[in-house]
């Protein structure tokens, strides 16, 4: 068989808890530029299965911050995100994305509202820079002050059915209280945090942003209290478990199911796009898909036959390739072949069949509602 | 670090082989089943199917990957693992053992003599990662 070796490259980007992974034995890939965990010893279904039933906890420092400030803040966001952010109290925050005048996604993002005059924008890593051209050159005028603060946060992921418990032994601030997609500024183990009730697996958890140095402190500490290596207790969790997981829970991942190509009608996330909040970038282009009618959908498919979907795979029906697998992977705790695909519209009903091109070999596959995976409340 | 069996011939694509008088018993390396991480699916041949050397003979299938495997050894296919259909997973637990992959009668043995052997693959290996 053939094995990528990522030697250990310069000139990747490390987060501020590089030296921890490589501690715990992570194994270490090139993601998007930057030198990450793709896996620790205990392995991806491991990692996945105890973060549904148990907690895990991922680095996820890559992400990009950028700290708007100013009267106009609220004005600016909502112009260039389509989701709306007048909507928004303070301590609250939004899934949404930034979209290009045809309807299609520069990237997916967070919108934390601090305060009127105080959004916070939490992006893709592989995106950062990107976004930070991107929203600087559409800037109008509006009185806002713009900051691409990336390199002075840690972000730490706990999640889990008993991330709150453990996160509560390190905080005063009481979570419980904090709802989801919600967040609070207090300390964690000491260390000043915003402690969101966020997160990209599907389970209740939070995610803690710190100042980058105290990173270490803050991972270790989470470990520790979350009694790591015992048999229930946290795991340190690499990026494949965290793609399972948001597969499984139906979440986009940018590159995959969303890019510059595909708008977010398409994409099914027509409930981040608020076409009646007032003018925003790609809003017109939208309201005029959604007049005319889709022309693809992005559908959730499960395999009904033995094969694995993979990434970028054809999706064929009939004597016809319509459509190419957006992700496509094992779902460890569903116990099933799932993926994302692009079809036609007419092709899209739940239920409908469909086959996967898996290297030459058609197989079966059928359409399911999203998401694939849903935690009992 | 990597278990590489002393009694083992090896290829450069990571597979190993077990000599069983004309036959050859064929796997993938523990250095290979680390470096693919869970395995979820093994793809093998049918008896009676015949390989020549380093062709594709199947695929492993990770949670993040599918790997072709390669025959190091010509042959004809005369058992498979089919325990593999419902533990894929002892290609990682067992690699050597009851993670076998498939038995061939060879073609020429004297292939065999071309493989590397135990040391010449640890050192490929380390060559490799560096």
């Amino acid at each position: 068989m053939v094995i990528n070796v990522t030697s250990p490259a310069p000139q990747l980007k490390q987060t501020p808890l590089n030296r921890v992974h490589r501690q715990l034995g992570g194994k270490m890939v090139d993601f998007g530029g930057w030198d990450m965990p793709v896996q620790y010893p205990a392995g991806t279904i491991e990692e996945h299965l105890r973060t549904r039933n148990h907690s895990g906890l991922f680095d996820v420092s890559h992400m990009g911050e950028i700290d708007v400030k100013g009267s106009d803040a609220i004005t600016f966001v909502n112009r260039i995100t389509s989701n709306d952010v007048t909507k928004l109290i303070d301590g609250q925050a939004q899934y949404s994305a930034l979209t290009t005048p045809d309807g299609t996604v520069i990237d997916d993002l967070l919108v934390y509202r601090f305060a009127a005059d105080h959004l916070f924008l939490v992006v893709n890593a592989g995106t950062t820079e990107k976004d930070w051209e991107w929203i600087r050159s559409h800037h109008a005028g509006e009185s806002v002050e713009l900051k691409n603060v990336s390199t002075e946060y840690c972000q730490i992921a706990l999640q889990g059915p008993e991330a709150l418990s453990i996160l509560q032994q390190l905080t005063h601030v009481p979570l419980n209280d904090i709802k989801y997609y919600h967040f609070t500024t207090g300390t964690v183990d000491g260390v000043e945090s915003i402690i969101s009730r966020t997160g990209y697996t599907g389970e209740d958890g939070f995610e803690v942003y710190a100042a980058a140095e105290k990173g270490e402190q803050l991972w270790n500490k989470m470990l520790e209290v979350g009694k790591v290596g015992t048999e229930t207790g946290v795991l340190p969790c690499g990026l494949a478990a965290r793609n399972t997981l948001r597969l499984e829970a139906g979440m986009s991942l940018y590159g995959h199911e969303i890019d510059e190509t595909t708008t977010l009608l398409e994409a099914n996330l027509g409930w981040i796009c608020k076409l009646d909040k007032g003018e925003f970038i790609g809003r017109e282009k939208l309201a005029q898909q959604k007049e005319a009618g889709l022309k693809r959908r992005l559908v959730g498919f499960e395999i009904t036959e033995r094969g694995i979907a993979r990434d970028d795979q054809e999706v064929v029906i009939g004597d016809q390739r319509v459509g190419k697998v957006t992700s496509g992977s094992p779902a460890p705790y569903l116990k099933k072949n799932i993926g994302f695909a692009y079809v036609p519209a007419e092709f899209a009903a739940v239920g409908g069949e469909i086959k996967i091109d898996v290297r030459g070999r058609l197989v079966g596959a059928q359409i399911v509602k999203t998401p694939f995976y849903k935690r009992a409340r | 670090m990597a278990n590489v069996p002393e009694d083992l011939h090896y290829s450069k694509d990571h597979e190993w082989v077990r000599v069983e008088g004309d036959a050859a018993v064929i796997g993938i390396t523990d250095y290979a089943q680390d470096s693919l991480g869970d395995v979820v699916y093994v793809e093998l041949p049918k008896p009676g199917d015949e390989f020549a050397p380093s062709e594709s003979f199947g695929s492993v299938e990770s949670v993040k990957a599918v790997s072709e495997v390669f025959t190091p050894v010509s042959g004809k296919v005369v058992a498979i693992n089919e325990s593999l259909a419902d533990e894929p997973e002892s290609v990682n637990s067992d690699p050597y053992g009851t993670g076998w992959m498939i038995k061939v009668q060879m073609s020429n043995p004297g292939e065999v003599d071309s493989l590397l052997t135990a040391a010449e693959y640890e050192d490929f290996t380390k060559a490799e990662r560096e």
